[in-house]
């Protein structure tokens, strides 16, 4: 090969590289999320929209995202890192998380403390406390164990079916239901396994909270 | 336990068609989609002036590979600094720092992922989309390429054609990546993924404070973050998150398209490769070639070749599992110790809805397939069930992502060759071609390259303030971090013990030469053995020959892995997650 082949070759390359980027930066980055948006919006409107929660038609939250709850009559989450970036606002515009301490907006994620993390046994330890003490009558060795770690995301909508279940008798005497119905709610808030094989069964906190809100009046027409 | 085995059992279904289907795109074949793509593809090829049938050797696939990527990079990097423009940007996201673009560029175009920014706060919708979607069809379509030009090296039909690495990216993103993208993005939507183009949405809640929820076109991302085994997520705490991974359901579809194109590019292999040699055998037809075989129904679908490796993948994989499983269920002892029952096993860092098992399963699965997406928070892990995906991204080997995984074990079994051939003094023969020195010392080159990035550099981490900076975690398990790190970059896959603090200087610069270098050298050298290889003539089977097919040479490949492993990675396991086991159960 000569020079002048050589350098054609050269400048073939660089020019199929660029063109073949370009297109393909079109059809990947641009025309694919568009057209899967398109689809989503007309077959699935809802789910593409993030699944929102509407209480008398005002957004409340997202069926699968989890919240920060603290009022004594709703049941509670897992510790979350982002306490689930859920704050309030100061008459100042300032945003809080419900700890006090500043919001970071909008994350996701855990603490990530190794388990070998003295930190990690500090904060467990701080949790169970808290937790006995707004649960007078629970065993320590009874607290299940999702319900005082955090999660991955910070944002996990669920608890185990267990973590419900030693809660009723508190909220049961904050709410004025009884632990029948409080029971009731939370069943119908549980999702099995699929096919009964695959993943955990979950009791969904928001649900929850959703059902004892409306069974005490706080609450209008729940939909999605 | 069933829920694991079922779940691998569907895997082992779905892969055969996958396989099939994928091994007619790479050999060319007719498929049933061909009238439509042939046009897609014939447009393509016409305004990119690519001849699809003029062919390459190694030399100048290679370049046309480092060439466009590195097209691709320089207009990812200029999007990543320009993204503050008011374009596809809702939610007012500021232009990239520059070594963080540098950075998330090269982890991104090398198809490793590691993310040292959140989504949510630090890419615009316009990044999303052009550089980070964009990016996860291009860099799997790079590694299948490559792999496809290395098996047609290996298979050898044709002398000093591995074929056009443009025609290559094309077909595989338009045939492969982008159907199957759209279908599992649909599916992802249904589970409850979100995909839209609106800004954050902020509600009012039933306390009457305000909670922030993330949008975006999240599920475009998802799918092709899986099938691509790429890893990056649109949130920062990835597929453990809601909005990425809403039920089970959808954990199993990202799941499965995680592992359905590396373990369908085994089937490739396998066939392509008996392919060659039915095509040798027909040209030799008087030859004195020893009879077929009685072919098994595995060996029709694997390829005789495809089996063993497919078995000995196996057999790695399952070892790793069987450890991350049994360590996870074990719980933490220290918090045991102040009273926490551990019956349900460790549950920090990880989902209710994905249990010990799912998130075992998905810890395992992305670092074996080196897509590095996470359900789970690897750096919350037990000592033992977080070394398993330290591990696996070590090994780089086991499935791995896009192809890579497979060039990879390539390696490790001309390696297991040569050595066997030293036991019984003869020349080895892999695949029906003699290995010579060339071929053995690109091999060797090419397996010492990944060790050498992670514990060198790993140890300059620990030697320089800069370094010693990024670790969060006090004791045995700082050195962990660092080590997860490297590895996580010189294997491309991007999950990350998250704790580490990596977004500063130091960080960004050094993983980002890692896994540079992590990726087109071993790809670089190993189109080199494929170019030597396929300029051999087949040296017909005797008496003498070792049989690579064989149950018998998978649970050698498998020895191999683990010595070489063991001799290159223990001192510095020794010293990270089983000191750290031994301290908290001790």
């Amino acid at each position: 090969m000569n020079e002048n082949e050589n350098k054609h070759t050269f400048f073939q390359g660089v020019r199929q590289s660029l063109a073949v980027t370009l297109i393909l930066l079109l059809i990947c980055g641009f025309i694919f999320p568009m057209l899967l948006s398109g689809i989503s919006a007309f077959v699935f409107p809802s789910q593409a929209k993030g699944s929102l929660v509407y209480v008398d038609g005002k957004a409340v939250g997202a069926a699968h995202v989890g919240q920060d709850f603290t009022k004594p009559y709703f049941m509670k989450g897992r510790p979350s890192a982002y306490n689930y970036n859920t704050y309030y606002q100061d008459e100042h515009g300032n945003k809080y998380y419900n700890d006090d301490s500043e919001f970071a907006g909008l994350s996701s994620g855990s603490n990530n403390y190794a388990p070998s993390n003295p930190a990690l046994t500090e904060r467990v330890e701080a949790d169970i406390e808290a937790f006995l003490k707004a649960n007078p009558g629970v065993q320590r060795e009874n607290i299940p164990a999702d319900l005082v770690t955090t999660s991955g995301s910070g944002l996990d909508p669920h608890i185990t079916p267990e973590s419900a279940r030693i809660q009723i008798p508190a909220l049961a005497a904050a709410s004025g239901l009884s632990e029948e119905q409080l029971a009731q709610i939370v069943q119908e808030n549980t999702e099995g396994k699929l096919l009964g094989i695959f993943g955990e069964e979950t009791v969904n906190v928001l649900g929850v909270n959703l059902g004892i809100a409306k069974a005490m009046g706080l609450a209008g027409d729940v939909s999605r | 336990m069933l829920q694991l085995i079922l779940t691998l059992i569907i895997y082992l279904i779905l892969v055969i068609p996958v396989g099939r289907y994928l091994y007619k795109i790479a050999a060319g074949k007719h498929t049933f989609a061909d009238p439509v793509f042939d046009r897609v593809d014939g447009v393509i090829y016409k305004l990119g002036g690519v001849e699809p049938d003029k062919g390459m050797n190694w030399k100048q696939y290679a370049l046309a590979l480092v060439g466009s990527n590195a097209v691709m990079i320089a207009i990812g990097y200029l999007i990543l600094r320009i993204q503050g423009i008011p374009f596809f940007n809702p939610n007012g996201i500021e232009g990239m720092e520059a070594t963080l673009a540098f950075n998330t560029i090269i982890s991104f175009m090398t198809n490793t992922n590691l993310q040292h920014y959140s989504g949510e706060s630090g890419l615009s919708y316009l990044s999303q989309m052009t550089v980070i979607i964009f990016m996860m069809f291009v860099s799997a379509a790079s590694g299948y390429a490559a792999c496809v030009a290395f098996i047609r090296g290996l298979a050898g039909r044709v002398t000093d054609n591995v074929g056009n690495f443009f025609a290559d990216l094309v077909r595989i993103t338009t045939r492969v990546l982008l159907p199957f993208s759209l279908v599992g993005g649909l599916l992802l939507v249904w589970q409850g993924v979100p995909q839209n183009f609106s800004e954050n949405v902020v509600v009012k809640t039933l306390e009457g404070t305000y909670q922030i929820l993330g949008m975006g076109p999240v599920a475009a991302l998802e799918i092709i973050k899986h099938l691509g085994t790429n890893g990056g997520g649109f949130f920062g705490a990835n597929s453990t998150t809601p909005m990425e991974n809403p039920t089970i359901l959808s954990n199993l579809i990202e799941l499965y398209s995680m592992m359905l194109l590396p373990g369908a590019c085994v089937i490739t292999f396998g066939k392509m490769v008996e392919d060659g040699r039915r095509q040798h055998q027909k040209n030799n037809a008087s030859g004195n070639t020893l009879p077929a075989e009685q072919e098994g129904i595995i060996a029709r679908i694997f390829g005789k070749e495809g089996k063993s490796i497919f078995l000995t993948m196996g057999i790695l994989f399952l070892a790793g599992l069987s450890l991350c499983y049994w360590a996870e269920l074990q719980g933490n002892p220290l918090l045991a110790d102040i009273g926490l029952n551990q019956s349900a096993g460790s549950m920090e860092g990880k989902e209710v809805r994905f249990g010990i098992a799912q998130s075992a399963m998905f810890t395992t699965v992305t670092t074996s397939f080196t897509t590095g997406t996470v359900n789970n928070m690897h750096d919350t892990l037990t000592p033992l069930g977080g070394m398993v995906p330290l591990l696996h991204m070590m090994l780089n080997c086991v499935f791995g992502g896009k192809g890579v995984g497979l060039m990879n074990m390539i390696l490790y079994a001309i390696l297991a060759v040569f050595i066997c051939g030293l036991m019984v003094g003869r020349t080895p023969e892999y695949l029906g071609k003699k290995i010579d020195g060339r071929e053995m010392k690109l091999t060797a080159l090419g397996i010492i390259i990944h060790p050498l990035l992670i514990l060198a550099f790993s140890a300059l981490a620990v030697a320089t303030a800069a370094g010693q900076a990024g670790i969060t975690n006090p004791g045995f398990h700082g050195l962990s971090q660092v080590l997860y790190e490297y590895a996580s970059s010189a294997a491309n896959n991007g999950s990350g013990f998250e704790g580490l603090a990596d977004n500063t200087y130091f960080w960004n610069i050094t993983t980002g030469i890692v896994m540079f270098l992590g990726r087109y050298l071993p790809i670089v050298i190993q189109l080199a053995i494929a170019g030597s290889l396929i300029k051999k003539t087949y040296v017909n089977e005797s008496a003498g020959t070792l049989r690579t097919s064989t149950v018998n040479f998978a649970v050698i490949l498998v020895f191999v892995v683990y010595i070489f492993a063991a001799l290159t990675f223990f001192p510095a396991l020794a010293l990270g997650p089983i000191a750290e086991h031994l301290t908290i159960w001790g």
